[in-house]
């Protein structure tokens, strides 16, 4: 079965086997990330989303080591990322880079713009200050600043949106292949969303990016992504092509989760409580399926039995013993 | 304005000195409410909706000059003492705000902060307020709720957290209950489910509402009027239906346009609105949408709109160049 999951994309970038990750707090251990496995091939773009807390940034952190992995491996381009340590792993990283939620908290407020930019330039071991200036302008043009009126400024002269700018600027720097966009527009306004969000696809066409979109909104993840993988309290609950898992979702989860956006049309009268409950604590996950506390169709089998991704749709592959389609 | 009108918010404007010159915040807004109605206000950070429904209640900072009259249930607020302000504020015109870690006080436990409303302003004894306290809990949908009262914020999700202040904003029965972006800090199944709530509350107690927020979907469905707001002004306002199906202002339509659609393909550009509100310090002298309006002619360049009378009742604009939504729209 994994294999056909697998198989789903060629030539993967980004590959994830049954990946765990878990934090100890105090006595009691939080299942973060629970044998996640997914690929992501060169040039796509995957949303990954999930309600606050279903691991799905602890997911996007573990992939580039910056949470430790309990089990389960990371392939980035052939090569496996768990296994590796020191020099070889801060090399890897220049290749895959992170874009953060708060824009504004993502930037030293005490240096200046151009040294926000070029840091990742001088960490890299680039000693020329004329070819980081160079590299810097060319990265802030290309994400729509004036180079020449932003380098000596400080982030709190910048609105969010121009600060979420900057920070992909400096995450386009070293010319990465792979950029984890961690809830990128969350934190803005609806146009500024909409400015960021066609900002990021036209990067990624034009530095040949393969990008992992974390969101909550589904709406927005379906924007930008090909493909989308839903998330809850640690394990993947639906994976597939972003039309198709939209129109014809088969976990009642992912289902729940088109429901609760809010459609623009006076018209379509709000579903009452299609969200049932909050998700219980990840350091007591429900037996069976994680899903069944909140989940309309959970019987007997859903508490014993763990579901497994299982293919339902060509390219769409759903871990719920009674599916909708 | 309507007589009946439980709010009647007149010629108000907010006026804040800053290092760099005078903000103006609110700028001569008029708005009614009827008790019982709800209206949406909708707007970009820093459009003034904030400090609207502050001015509104009265809490401005002390450094803003307000001017204009708010009346609520036949009172000028401006002229209440902060004594007859405090007990409104209790009684009457109740707030939610956006985000309930910082609003709830994370060492009191959620009992006291509950019951402290309900001893000073419903002068009930101790059991009878935790009797009510339990409640209103139970109201807002927070499961084992006698358990609950002894816990403090941070223990709650902030789903729940969210239901607390809520419970705590309906606890006396309030005539207007302000939510100022109630669900912007909340994951979108939590959103759907605080929504819900208000709204069956705002109903079943007859309550006014407005809800402030950035997201014409979240008004869309829940409300009777909407106001929309750029650079402190009201740009145009409607009852909901109307709204959405003959909007006239071109930041209307814009703003909607940029909420990315379910139904669009993947990969579709948005039409993001470009460029950013200006510098409020810095007042344009014709329209304050003029430099990011597609239609935009030299008029709005150097004449500032005034709100004009649409052809439906009740639907006002702030435009030169009022856009005609499909054809067969009565123009």
């Amino acid at each position: 079965m994994m294999q056909e999951v697998m198989r789903a994309a060629s030539d993967p970038l980004l590959k994830v086997e049954n990946l765990v990750v878990e934090y100890v707090v105090g006595q009691r251990v939080v299942h973060a990330v629970s044998d996640v496995s997914l690929q992501i091939a060169r040039g796509e773009t995957l949303g990954l989303v999930g309600e606050s807390g279903c691991g799905k940034s602890t997911l996007g952190r573990a992939v580039l080591r910056l949470r430790p992995v309990v089990s389960g491996r990371v392939i980035f381009d052939g090569e496996d990322l768990t296994a590796m340590q020191g020099e070889a792993l801060r090399k890897m990283r220049r290749r895959a880079q992170l874009i953060f939620q708060d824009p504004i908290a993502s930037l030293n407020p005490r240096r200046r713009i151009g040294d926000i930019v070029a840091e990742p330039l001088v960490i890299a071991g680039y000693d020329d200050a004329g070819r980081r200036q160079q590299l810097v302008y060319e990265v802030l043009s290309a994400v729509g600043l004036d180079p020449a009126l932003v380098v000596d400024r400080l982030p709190h002269e910048f609105s969010g949106g121009q600060c979420q700018r900057i920070c992909i600027a400096r995450a386009l720097v070293l010319n990465p292949e792979f950029i984890i966009c961690d809830e990128p527009v969350s934190a803005l306004d609806v146009s500024i969303r909409a400015q960021i969000l066609n900002l990021l696809e036209e990067m990624k066409i034009r530095f040949g990016l393969t990008l992992l979109f974390i969101a909550h909104d589904l709406a927005v993840v379906k924007a930008v992504s090909d493909r989308v993988a839903v998330m809850y309290l640690g394990r993947l609950c639906e994976v597939g092509p972003s039309e198709q898992l939209f129109t014809k979702p088969a976990h009642p989860y992912t289902e729940l989760l088109i429901e609760a956006i809010p459609v623009p049309d006076p018209d379509v009268r709000p579903a009452e409580s299609v969200a049932v409950g909050e998700p219980p604590s990840p350091i007591a996950p429900p037996s069976g399926c994680r899903f069944r506390t909140r989940c309309p169709r959970a019987d007997q089998r859903c508490r014993d039995e763990v579901p497994e991704l299982r293919p339902v749709a060509p390219g769409q592959y759903a871990a719920c013993h009674h599916p909708l389609t | 304005m309507n007589d009946a009108a439980l709010l009647s918010v007149e010629d108000v404007a907010v006026d804040l000195p800053t290092p760099r010159g005078n903000l103006r915040a609110v700028d001569r807004v008029d708005l009614a409410l009827g008790a019982g109605r709800t209206l949406g206000i909708v707007g970009e950070s820093g459009c003034g909706k904030t400090m609207l429904s502050r001015a509104i209640l009265q809490l401005l900072p002390k450094k803003a000059r307000l001017t204009g009259r708010v009346m609520f249930d036949g009172r000028d607020l401006a002229r209440c003492s902060a004594e007859g302000l405090r007990k409104l504020r209790a009684r009457s015109l109740a707030v939610v705000f956006q985000d309930p870690m910082t609003s709830l006080n994370p060492v009191l436990t959620i009992g006291t902060q509950l019951t402290e409303t309900l001893l000073e302003h419903l002068e009930l004894d101790a059991s009878a307020a935790r009797k009510r306290a339990v409640e209103l809990l139970a109201a807002v949908g927070i499961p084992e709720p006698e358990q609950r009262l002894t816990q403090y914020p941070h223990q709650f999700s902030g789903g729940m957290r969210q239901r607390v202040a809520i419970a705590i904003a309906l606890s006396c029965e309030p005539k207007l209950l302000i939510a100022d972006e109630p669900t912007t800090a909340l994951d979108v199944t939590i959103q759907a489910q605080i929504l819900d709530l208000l709204a069956r509350e705002q109903r079943r107690r007859h309550m006014a509402m407005i809800l402030i927020t950035h997201d014409l979907g979240v008004v869309a469905g829940r409300t009777d009027e909407v106001a929309v707001m750029y650079a402190g002004r009201i740009v145009e306002r409607a009852p909901t239906p109307v709204l959405f199906k003959k909007m006239h202002m071109p930041y209307t339509e814009a703003l909607l346009a940029a909420i990315p659609k379910l139904e669009a393909a993947p990969h579709t550009p948005l039409p993001a609105i470009s460029g950013r509100p200006p510098d409020p310090t810095r007042p344009l002298a014709g329209c304050a949408f003029s430099p990011r309006c597609r239609y935009a002619s030299d008029r709005c360049h150097s004449e500032k709109p005034q709100l004009a009378q649409a052809e439906a009742r009740d639907h006002r604009y702030a435009c030169f160049h009022p856009i005609k939504l499909a054809a067969g729209v009565d123009a």
